[in-house]
């Protein structure tokens, strides 16, 4: 590594220490039906027309699709207020804390080349440049609110737009590497707690129901199907035919009904076993105080029956919002960016379990009566 | 090579694309069959998005390997990528491939989407697309091979032709290409940086 790379690591690296301290607007626990819905997320799948997609362009032109996106954006009323991170010139620790963090995907974490993302002081905008496409541009809020995050997008594209060659065809839309996403290049998603519907054993049930009518199920991370947690990203499919409207409401007529599934899950939990759930939340609860050693899918597991437990009104003195943070730091490179040492998985797991011991310890978190 | 499910040849070969894991599938005429079919009837929603689902349509059980190698065969007149490494990494090379190769394309298009025509926003700039822009893939391919060829003549020209385009991508609208500039962009990736106004 050079000295310019050193020092360009350097300068990258105190922007991640920065986002270490803050916590992103989609985990505050707020807006419309934020006991369910943990999120709202709309997606825009943008290329240059000019350039080559990413998977065939080399490293030089990798190079400049970077420094002209980067440049097209910084001139545009989108972007002057965006905070640019070089993700080439992270360390492994500090893409993946971007990841867990939602501010860039996996793909973009593992890509080789010139590539950056620019993101919003709220963690509301995030613009990834040369991951699957030059450009793809998130919108996140929190609770359901997609009508919100798809206004705020499209006014992120138009500013784009009016500075960048979006590579765009008459008959199929906006041009995308992978025909999944020709079209309109929008992929809306609800990031939904559904802990009832699964002790309930009526999650697969809902799920057929979705394929059904072209929505797709990812666990939290999006690391196939198997969902951490209970929580569930449902999303569309298809790209191409509909409008960017349509395709919202697709996603948002949907989630209604699901919230509404998830309460009788959770009102005939209450009325049919409380003792049952009572007991299942306490020892979540139990577990997240003393345990020494603990595994990031074990915490998820608690933590997930611990928010049904306040939201069933069975915990006192723990907020929803304290438990969405929870969810994040617990994760691999949120806990070392916290410790400020790397740490293998062995120690991560007694780190973790400090961290919690000492989360709930302070929260108090005060196990209600069940009588 | 055999099909992976008995020792008959394999004359279909699928790429599967599920949440971006490339997944090759060589298979008889019979086992393909009952493979397409499965996907179709398994309930779990991700055949759509595969690219084995997208192919199953337009590449349907009548094709004949020689079909299938005849399309692996064509080649992108921009970026060089061939219809077989698409197939093999279900990522196109350029935004002209979907020019290139739109009959190949326009049935696995509609496989997945179940539709063959965009209906959502355009760009304000660019409304009646952006082709004319990209032949500047092309030409940075055609000034590599100039260099190296140590045509300078050719590499500057080239290279002048690229910052018009540029220049147009940065700021200008693309104009309405004539129907002759319109074959030019679908045929050999010749001489067509004319398309490319500053206007």
């Amino acid at each position: 590594m050079t000295h310019q790379q050193d020092a360009r690591g350097g300068e990258e690296h105190v922007k991640i220490e920065a986002l270490t301290s803050s916590i992103g607007e989609w985990l505050k626990g707020t807006g419309p039906e934020s006991d369910i819905v943990m999120s709202s997320r709309v997606r825009l799948a943008r290329n240059v027309a000019h350039f080559p997609f990413v998977s065939r362009a080399n490293d030089q032109e990798r190079l400049e699709v970077e420094e002209f996106l980067r440049a097209q954006i910084q001139q545009s009323p989108a972007g002057k207020q965006l905070d640019y991170i070089d993700v080439g010139a992270l360390e492994e620790v500090d893409r993946q804390f971007l990841v867990e963090r939602q501010l860039i995907s996996r793909e973009h974490a593992e890509a080789e080349g010139a590539r950056s993302v620019a993101i919003d002081g709220g963690e509301q905008v995030s613009l990834m440049i040369n991951e699957e496409d030059h450009l793809r541009i998130q919108c996140m809020h929190s609770g359901l609110d997609l009508s919100g995050v798809w206004d705020q997008i499209r006014e992120v594209d138009d500013a784009l737009e009016a500075a960048v060659p979006y590579a765009f065809h008459s008959r199929w839309g906006y041009l995308t590497a992978c025909p999944t996403n020709v079209g309109t290049g929008i992929r809306v998603s609800v990031m939904l707690h559904l802990p009832a519907l699964v002790i309930t054993r009526q999650i697969d049930k809902v799920f057929r129901s979705l394929h059904k009518i072209s929505l797709a199920v990812r666990g939290l991370y999006g690391e196939g199907s198997q969902a951490l947690g209970d929580f569930y990203q449902i999303s569309n499919q298809t790209t191409l035919g509909k409008t960017e409207e349509e395709l919202v409401g697709q996603v948002r007529d949907v989630v209604p009904v699901l919230i509404e599934y998830e309460r009788r899950a959770r009102d005939y939990l209450v009325r049919e076993s409380q003792l049952n759930i009572h007991d299942q939340v306490s020892r979540a609860i139990g577990i997240l105080r003393t345990a020494q050693t603990i595994s990031a899918e074990e915490t998820m597991q608690h933590l997930s029956r611990v928010r049904m437990g306040v939201l069933l009104g069975l915990i006192d003195d723990v907020a929803i919002s304290d438990i969405n943070v929870l969810l994040v730091r617990t994760q691999p490179a949120h806990l070392q960016k916290l410790r400020g040492v790397e740490l293998d998985s062995s120690d991560r797991n007694i780190e973790r379990a400090r961290y919690l011991r000492q989360h709930f310890e302070n929260a108090e978190g005060d196990v209600a009566s069940s009588n | 090579m055999k099909c992976q499910q008995c020792d008959n040849s394999a004359v279909f070969h699928i790429t599967e694309l599920e949440e971006g894991e490339v997944r090759e599938v060589h298979l008889c005429e019979d086992h393909a069959r009952g493979y397409l079919t499965q996907s179709e009837g398994d309930g779990e929603g991700q055949e759509k998005s595969t690219v084995g689902g997208m192919l199953a349509g337009p590449l349907s059980i009548a094709k004949t390997a020689d079909d299938l190698a005849e399309i692996d065969q064509k080649v992108c007149s921009m970026c060089g990528i061939t219809f077989f490494e698409f197939r093999n990494n279900g990522r196109l090379g350029c935004p002209h491939d979907y020019v290139q190769f739109e009959k190949e394309l326009e049935p696995l298009i509609a496989n997945i989407h179940g539709a063959t025509e965009h209906v959502g926003r355009s760009p304000a700039r660019f409304a009646g697309g952006t082709e004319p822009l990209t032949a500047a893939v092309g030409k940075r391919r055609e000034m590599k091979e100039a260099i190296e060829c140590e045509d300078y003549e050719q590499a500057g020209s080239l290279r002048d032709e690229l910052r018009v385009i540029d220049e147009t991508a940065r700021s200008g609208s693309v104009a309405e290409p004539t129907a002759e500039q319109a074959d030019d962009a679908t045929g050999s990736g010749g001489d067509d940086a004319g398309n490319a106004t500053g206007s």
